[in-house]
């Protein structure tokens, strides 16, 4: 008897758990490898479009690099500033890390390899990215110390600000899917990718989540020649380790977005023997390595915008050029009878 | 231009796009990176790196202890005590550079009657302890010793131009 309900615990929530966990643990390992990796590409790619050779010495090619600079990170000393909040100071960085991880939980990176298939994936994702902002608001008011709060004050208003078109830029997809369901819209370009009839926005949702993730060329909370390093520059050691781990996690995850809504996320470009060969992760991941490459391109070219330019930029252009191109959206696809039927 | 064109050059990006296609041909030239501990660059002949005593090549020292480095020494870097040797001739008794003071100007090799402290062209001396850049009279000519070839390569060099 006792063993019969142990079994029943163990089918019915046990081992539920234990496979969530594992799934999360993979996902988590895996996540923070592209990140280590990507900071390494980060620092080879802007070398190379500046001539240079980039780390070459730490492992063949550098690529123990990543490594090295984790183990320095973890050895120094975490500083509390004398009159920092400490509660405050200690878990922004926290929430910064957080919530570039658990909006991987929607994120579909094959058919059906998802670890939480829910209806309002996109939304869900929405939600996670906007409370980004809060990471770096907290940093930039618990350090207690002008530069930090400077550029969280300029970090919450651009992040706002760009949000909103993002939001026009999702909402123009919504209405070629009509479903709110991450699988939905990458099965929903099966014919054609949503960046062939949506390239404008596009474009407008990679310059936004470049403003997003505050990457350059609108990297003004942390713009280093004023604000020596932006809101995180009273953390060192771990949190600082956390707050960079956050930052290049939410590159990904904008990503990883960007690969769903426009790029057919795991789908092949042409449903033809050598290309649908591959299996749907590994072109997920090579779509989302593309637009990281894009990123980090981005940063070897653009100077950094002035903040005027970059308000004007978000509300002036890209506001009701976005809001144009929902209404000329939903126009044409109710003027030929394209509403798509769930 | 007219405002047409630089309309729709704006609409298009075209700039931007000028600009990322022009950092991506960068990323394909040849590297100019110097594999720096691996590969060094040229230096000059007249390259003043790391002091030295130099020696004749019967092995006794050139330094007379004329005090004229000592003296023209910008950065009083130089300390000097001397004294005649028991053959009469006079030869100091101690040489200390501080390292930590010198500004290599150079002064002190221009300085030299006998081409005794010169400047070679080791540049790589970095050291762990401050101690250790207060050279005394033995590091000065240990030096001398292990730069020989190179110093008076150098100085052959220089001489057309002296």
């Amino acid at each position: 008897m006792a063993n019969d309900s142990l079994m029943i615990f163990w089918e019915g929530y046990g081992l539920p758990t234990v496979i969530i966990v594992a799934q999360i643990v993979a996902i988590i390992v895996a996540l923070l490898l592209s990140v280590a990796y990507l900071t390494l590409a980060e620092r080879k790619v802007l070398s190379a479009a500046q001539m240079r050779k980039g780390p070459n010495v730490v492992g063949p090619f550098g690529l123990l690099q990543p490594i090295a600079d984790g183990v320095k990170l973890l050895f120094k000393e975490t500083i509390l500033p004398a009159g920092a909040n400490r509660v405050v100071f200690i878990a922004a960085p926290m929430i910064t890390f957080i919530l570039a991880l658990i909006a991987w939980a929607v994120i579909p990176i094959g058919p059906g390899i998802v670890l939480a298939d829910i209806n309002v994936g996109i939304l869900y994702l929405f939600a996670i990215s906007s409370l980004g902002v809060y990471g770096v608001i907290m940093a930039g008011w618990a350090s207690n110390s002008k530069y930090p709060f400077l550029g969280a004050l300029r970090s919450a208003a651009q992040m706002v600000s760009y949000e909103v078109s993002m939001g026009f830029v999702i909402i123009t997809v919504l209405i070629c899917v009509g479903s709110l369901n991450l699988t939905d819209i990458v099965m929903a370009q099966q014919t054609v990718w949503f960046v062939v009839p949506l390239l404008p926005m596009f474009v407008i949702f990679f310059v936004s989540i470049l403003a997003e993730t505050n990457r350059s060329p609108f990297d003004l909370p942390e713009g280093e020649s004023e604000l020596v390093a932006g809101f995180f520059l009273e953390y060192s050691a771990i949190p600082f380790a956390l707050f960079y781990l956050g930052e290049y996690g939410n590159m990904i995850l904008m990503s990883a977005m960007t690969a769903i809504l426009f790029l057919g996320g795991w789908l092949p470009p042409v449903d033809v023997a050598p290309f649908n060969w591959i299996p749907g992760p590994i072109w997920f991941a090579g779509k989302v390595a593309f637009i990281l490459f894009c990123f980090l391109w981005v940063r070897a070219t653009m100077p950094r915008y002035r903040y005027d330019q970059l308000m004007r930029l978000g509300w002036k252009v890209f506001l009701p050029f976005s809001l144009f191109w929902v209404v000329l959206t939903a126009g044409v696809v109710v003027a030929f009878d394209w509403v798509p039927q769930p | 231009m007219s405002i047409i064109q630089r309309g729709l050059r704006s609409l298009f990006l075209g700039e931007l796009l000028s600009g990322m296609s022009l950092t991506f041909r960068y990323m394909f030239k040849p590297k100019a990176t110097l594999n720096y501990p691996y590969e060094k660059g040229p230096i000059s002949p007249r390259f003043r790196g790391e002091h030295a005593l130099r020696r004749y090549a019967n092995g006794e020292e050139r330094c007379i202890a004329c005090k004229l480095c000592e003296a023209i020494c910008p950065a009083q870097a130089i300390t000097i005590e001397a004294e005649p040797r028991d053959d009469g001739s006079r030869r100091t008794t101690r040489y200390d550079i501080d390292m930590t003071k010198c500004i290599y100007c150079g002064f002190c090799e221009e300085a030299c009657p006998v081409d005794a402290i010169v400047e070679g062209p080791n540049f790589e001396f970095a050291t762990e302890t401050r101690e250790e850049l207060f050279y005394d009279k033995a590091r000065l000519l240990a030096n001398g010793d292990r730069w020989e070839v190179e110093i008076a390569a150098n100085l052959e060099k220089d001489a057309p131009y002296r």
